[in-house]
């Protein structure tokens, strides 16, 4: 493991309750003979007000966990809640408002809709929930200008850097503050400084009132940030621990 | 929560939908190269069935050009074999006075409509429609005179052409080799199967299926013009009384005679209906609108579909991020409804323009509002086929396909 890894100090949750609880969640893709097995019975808890780091090989089912605790794909068996609510027992709709409503997205390649402005990308949480434009229009400038954007606000996502876009990416999944935040592979596509500048924004502004974030991630030079670091192996959560040290060692 | 705690708080469908229209045209807007595609698509098809749909109608207008021109009758009667206008099957002049007799006929006009051989200054010879008028009332002239007056045709030997016929195919040779043909005119002369006719008038009317010139004259001089047959009365023009219903007199007519009436819309009916039923001329449109219509089903379900496709990464982030099943699908169709409609004002526009430059040429063209209803409605099958290929691939989008990087 590399040297940065093993000195990271891991902080300890700051909030109290369980955001989210999983126990012995399974999914399998396909049938028969092609079937894969991504996730054998996970057990996990996400404290509120943590951010927890899924970690682990690739295909260990880190972004198949992440996908049923955000109630974007359904699991096969197990029991997974999200502040008490199931999605397994909301229909289709009633799932999506909740999710609309308590679950912010931060993902790999930004995702953000090329022909909107930034303002208007980071306003669209706002304007699913019933906020009229113009109120999600400033607020999103309000956001955009916290994470450093406020002189850019007009401009399209591709005239930005990576790290601009990544800014703008957490700005609308924060905007509507929901409760838990889920991250997939937040700083893969950012170079390392960038990378610690977006944590360190995660860290900073997402954090707080009791909001949980889960975020996946390969690059161990952000273990620093979590406040604990679930590690996952073939379909399971092996180890659960409070700083990359224990996980790899020094 | 600054949404939660803001009273405006909402999460209705439909406003939902609402506030994602923007999104949506933003989206399809932004696109520049699938958004001319897709408009492009649609204008094509849209142009093509217009145009060529225009192209057939006006064409089978033609073939009852003539029995829009003639007005006033209310009922045409004639032999019972007569499949359309042109199908000359003549009657006893006697027929005219059992017509005449028919409770509820105001009055009854002959009028003889036949080919006839025009010889040419050149010494080429021109077939005509030969058209003689009743002498005493001129009913079924011309609608409208260029030059000289209908009543000129009770002049000795006395014609009126029409007009694309003076400027065309009747016109006299050039002044000098090379030269433009000079149209035909008031005072010139012409041989009809050996008889000297005089033109004392130009006149407008509607082109004829064959394109053919009109020659009007009155119906003694037309049987005298006429190559000699023992039959030459070719129909019985008829007004009914006020108030009766011209169907109704047709029935009378019918039963009294033994001849056939249709009114002026039958009529009409009968000759589109043969030229429908025994000519190739609808296959062949039928074909052209065909195509238009598939290659424009084609480009713009291809350009919408790889649209979404493109797009399916952004449709799974809003559905992740709470956007519902029923507000995408309203996204996509607005998506289709609005390049649809451009592409179909542009289509049709270009259509009109097309058809408008060609107003003076021999192209027939006629462009009624049916048209464009019909043409409408193929564009929103093909956008209806579009959107639903594409809402399909939305609908069972999984949102988790936005974690696949």
């Amino acid at each position: 493991m590399t040297s940065a890894a093993s000195a990271i100090e891991v902080r300890p949750g700051t909030g109290e309750g369980v955001a989210v609880r999983c126990r012995g969640v399974t999914k399998t893709y396909g049938s028969g003979g092609s079937a894969v097995r991504a996730l054998r019975g996970i057990d996990l808890d996400v404290r509120a007000g943590e951010l927890l780091m899924l970690v682990g090989p690739s295909g260990c089912g880190k972004t198949t966990l992440i996908s049923v605790v955000a109630g974007v794909l359904d699991r096969d068996g197990g029991e997974c809640e999200v502040f008490g609510a199931d999605f397994e027992k909301m229909g289709s709709t009633e799932r999506t408002r909740y999710r609309g409503k308590n679950i912010g997205f931060v993902f790999q390649s930004f995702n953000l809709i090329p022909t909107l402005t930034i303002t208007e990308n980071v306003a669209v949480p706002l304007l699913l929930n019933g906020v009229p434009r113009k109120a999600a229009l400033a607020r999103s400038r309000e956001i955009l200008t916290q994470v450093g954007l406020g002189d850019r606000t007009g401009e399209a996502p591709q005239r930005l850097s990576g790290g601009q876009q990544q800014r703008v990416a957490i700005s609308r999944a924060l905007v509507h503050e929901p409760k838990l935040i889920v991250c997939d592979e937040p700083t893969s596509a950012l170079d390392h400084e960038t990378g610690h500048k977006v944590m360190e924004l995660l860290r900073g502004v997402a954090m707080g009132s009791g909001r949980s974030l889960i975020v996946v991630t390969h690059d161990n030079r952000i273990f620093e940030f979590a406040d604990r670091i679930a590690h996952m192996d073939d379909g399971r959560v092996d180890r659960i621990v409070t700083s990359a040290k224990d996980l790899y060692g020094d | 929560m600054w949404c939660g705690s803001n009273p405006v708080w909402s999460s209705k469908g439909k406003e939902q939908a609402r506030r994602m229209n923007l999104i949506a045209l933003k989206m399809i807007f932004g696109d520049r190269a699938k958004f001319f595609g897709i408009v492009m698509g649609v204008t094509l098809a849209s142009l093509v069935i217009t145009q060529q749909g225009a192209i057939f109608i006006g064409l089978m207008s033609r073939t009852f050009g003539f029995i829009s021109d003639a007005g006033f009758p209310d009922v045409w009667v004639m032999d019972r074999k007569v499949q359309f206008i042109d199908d000359v099957k003549p009657l006893q002049d006697t027929k005219l006075y059992e017509v005449r007799g028919v409770e509820g006929v105001a009055w009854a006009v002959p009028l003889y409509k036949g080919m006839i051989r025009a010889r040419l200054e050149n010494g080429q010879f021109q077939n005509c429609n030969l058209i003689g008028l009743d002498d005493a009332t001129l009913v079924a002239g011309p609608p409208e005179m260029v030059l000289g007056r209908l009543e000129d045709l009770r002049r000795a030997d006395s014609v009126i052409i029409d007009v694309i016929g003076a400027e065309d195919k009747l016109a006299r040779p050039p002044a000098t080799p090379g030269g433009p043909r000079i149209p035909l005119t008031v005072g010139d002369s012409l041989e009809l199967n050996d008889h000297r006719a005089i033109v004392v008038g130009i006149c407008k009317g509607s082109r004829t299926f064959q394109s053919q010139p009109n020659v009007y004259t009155t119906y003694s001089r037309a049987t005298t013009f006429a190559p000699r047959e023992r039959k030459l009365l070719t129909f019985v023009l008829v007004k009914a009384a006020p108030g009766l219903d011209p169907e109704v007199l047709c029935d009378r007519i019918v039963r009294t005679t033994g001849l056939a009436a249709y009114t002026r819309d039958q009529f009409k009916w009968l000759t589109v209906s043969y030229f429908l039923k025994y000519t190739g001329i609808p296959i062949n449109f039928g074909i052209a609108v065909f195509l238009g219509f598939t290659i424009g089903t084609v480009i713009t379900g291809f350009m919408f579909y790889s649209f979404t496709i493109d797009n399916l990464r952004f449709f799974g982030t809003l559905k992740a991020m709470g956007v519902t099943n029923g507000s995408l699908m309203r996204m996509v169709l607005l998506q289709a409804f609005v390049v649809g409609n451009i592409g179909f004002g542009l289509g049709v526009g270009v259509a009109s323009v097309f058809g408008s430059s060609m107003k003076e040429s021999q192209l027939a063209f006629k462009l009624p509002w049916q048209l464009l209803i019909v043409s409408g409605a193929a564009v929103t099958v093909i956008c209806v086929a579009s959107a639903m290929l594409s809402m399909r691939r939305v609908f069972i989008l999984e949102p988790a396909v936005v974690f696949k990087g």
